[in-house]
């Protein structure tokens, strides 16, 4: 099978603070070195606490961000320096949605300008045509047609990111990139959302990146996982894989404390990490992980590992657990 | 008991109208339990709380029926006497430690002003007491981190120091509105692990509130479920997690992808969204999107019923 997506050492860097601050002018690592491949049809979960880059590389991924390093082929053509103007046409490929449906929306907008907007930005279709098409949008996320007529406001969290979703997929992109879309949902609302994503991959035979913190979410929806840590995976493979055999030990802290509600009775083992993530302005030397890891020896202090195949997975780690 | 809720109605007078935001709560608190208030935005838990607290200044507001604490009537409290009980009887955590701290302070002067307010405590004992309780909640060289700035430390070294403040006094309650719910599971791991710790050392009792059923599971003893400004279940966890009755508890559950074993080809979720409190209907408030739905629902209100496991349904054989 050939990749949809080729991402192959990525990175990005973010200057914060002035040259005239007190700490001078510093740089963020936030992406660093991400060499991944997205399959056509999958569904590829990203998680990580919050700094790790999940979102930034989603944003890299649809090119809102520029790229510092690396190399993005998409679909066969390399897009990793495409000006604005040449990647226009690509952007109806790949969309993107976002996590606060209360933000991402225009509050003076009609629902229905709302979801012809990308229609009339890359497609010259007469009025009549953008009318249906819309109707036939907002059916396939859920919503009744005459929603068509109202504006933001008068909608509730959950029917929000179904417009937004509407957006996404009006152009009939390749890739949806999905960052954090349930997480600003209350649970009863997530798991209709959650669902309505499953039925458009089926449907329309898209391909998620899906960028969230909630592994329960993350493990219900992904094909595959790439677990995060400031910055660069540290655990890439298959999704079930990942849940009940983790390699990478930060892998194994971070489901360990995940609280179960399915699980209420039987107490689990946990494994509770020490102290913070650290800043990415000064990465620890080595391990990433190694001031955290209830398992770091000497080696992991002083040599950074790669991200190698593992059984059936990739990790980053010099002691994986068996 | 503790707190003894009877009756709580909370109502905002608003231009559409009046609108009920708690209607009918009752419950109690034992001395050293854990309460869990589980329920969507808009239920109506961060309401009773703040009910409680007599944090409720909203001239607007409407507040009727009974909360006791240790016997004491706080409805209808003057807010100087209210001002005595808060922070030195009963403390509140709450979910962003950024803006619970004040920016332009250090940490030390916080913690130690607090305590200088409740208690007679020279400065210096103050700043003494204050650098202890850091190192309680785990803050790593709390001599130094007194000297800090809020935006000094990271979100969970904040949410600790939040908590070193409100057990300046040893409330006997204290309450924790969804504060781990803005911080990593890692970090909200530790967090929990401390709020344990510290109700075996302090003996507080706690109200624990949150939106995620899993962390209720982790913490409380007993659990309340609301909707709509009401309590549709009331059960000891492992009643409520073994046998849930009301279909809004069920449905929440099975709403929640698990996190081991099989992964179902799609998840139960539950049709709608929480309804508008200034449009409830006349019966059940989960009525309209229930699975279980029967004509008789939307008849009345189904009261609370059954000891020690409650449910406010009629569908539910008592």
């Amino acid at each position: 099978m050939t990749p949809l997506y080729d991402i192959s050492h990525l990175s990005k860097r973010f200057r914060v603070g002035s040259r005239f601050s007190r700490q001078g002018l510093r740089v963020v690592q936030a992406v660093d070195n991400v060499t991944l491949q997205v399959m056509q049809g999958e569904t590829l979960g990203l998680v990580g606490e919050s700094g790790c880059g999940k979102s930034t590389l989603g944003r890299c991924l649809s090119r809102l961000y520029d790229i510092s390093d690396g190399k993005l082929v998409f679909d066969g053509t390399d897009i990793s320096t495409l000006t604005p103007r040449a990647m226009r046409p690509l952007r109806q490929k790949i969309q993107m949605v976002f996590q606060d449906p209360y933000a991402s929306l225009n509050p003076r907008r009609r629902v229905q300008d709302l979801i012809a907007e990308p229609l009339r930005i890359h497609l010259s279709l007469p009025a009549t045509e953008i009318a249906t098409r819309v109707a036939q949008l907002l059916d396939q996320v859920g919503l009744s047609p005459d929603h068509a007529q109202r504006y933001p406001h008068e909608f509730s969290g959950g029917q929000r990111q179904r417009i937004g979703i509407a957006r996404a997929i009006a152009l009939e992109p390749k890739l949806v990139i999905l960052d954090e879309p349930v997480s600003a949902l209350d649970v009863s609302v997530q798991a209709q959302i959650v669902n309505l994503l499953a039925d458009l991959q089926d449907r329309l035979n898209l391909t998620y990146v899906f960028v969230a913190h909630d592994l329960s979410v993350v493990r219900q929806v992904s094909t595959r996982i790439a677990v995060m840590y400031l910055g660069s995976i540290v655990e890439l493979g298959q999704a079930d894989d990942i849940f009940t055999k983790p390699a990478h030990p930060y892998t194994q802290a971070l489901i360990s404390a995940v609280p179960n509600a399915h699980n209420a009775t039987t107490t689990r083992k946990r494994i509770v990490l020490t102290g913070d993530v650290p800043s990415p302005i000064a990465p620890p030397d080595g391990c990433r992980f190694h001031p955290r890891c209830p398992i770091a020896q000497d080696r992991c202090r002083t040599e950074r590992p790669l991200l190698l195949p593992h059984d059936t997975r990739k990790v980053a780690c010099h002691f994986p657990l068996e | 008991m503790i707190l003894s809720v009877r009756d709580l109605r909370v109502a905002f007078r608003t231009e559409r109208g009046l609108v009920q935001v708690l209607d009918g709560v009752s419950f109690d608190v034992a001395e050293g339990e854990v309460l869990g208030i589980v329920g969507e935005s808009g239920s109506g838990k961060t309401m009773t709380v703040l009910a409680v607290m007599g944090l409720i200044t909203d001239p607007n507001a409407v507040i009727t029926g009974s909360i006791l604490y240790k016997g004491r009537e706080l409805v209808g409290l003057p807010s100087r006497e209210m001002r005595k009980l808060r922070g030195r009887e009963i403390a509140m955590i709450f979910q962003d430690p950024m803006t619970a701290l004040t920016p332009v302070y250090t940490i030390g002067w916080q913690i130690a002003e607090q305590i200088l307010t409740h208690q007679k405590v020279t400065k210096s004992q103050a700043w003494t007491r204050a650098v202890a309780l850091l190192e309680e909640v785990g803050i790593p060289r709390p001599d130094e981190a007194v000297h800090r700035y809020p935006h000094q430390l990271s979100g969970g070294m904040r949410q600790r120091a939040v908590i070193a403040m409100a057990l300046t006094c040893n409330p006997a309650l204290l309450v924790a509105d969804e504060p781990t719910t803005a911080l990593d599971v890692t970090v909200q791991a530790q967090i929990l692990d401390l709020l344990r710790t510290l109700r075996q050392t302090h003996g507080s009792s706690i109200i624990f509130i949150t939106h995620d059923l899993g962390v209720m599971a982790d913490v409380a003893d007993r659990i309340m479920v609301m909707y709509a400004g009401r309590i549709v279940e009331s059960a000891s966890r492992d009643a409520l997690f073994a046998q849930p009755r009301h279909p809004y508890t069920t449905a929440l559950l099975n709403s929640i992808p698990p996190l081991e074993g099989p992964r179902p080809h799609r998840l139960q979720s539950i049709a709608g969204a929480p309804p508008s409190l200034l449009a409830l209907p006349p019966g059940c408030a989960f009525g309209p999107r229930c699975p279980l739905h029967q004509p008789q629902c939307d008849a009345a209100k189904p009261p609370l019923i059954g000891t020690p496991h409650a449910a406010a349904c009629i569908l539910v054989p008592q």
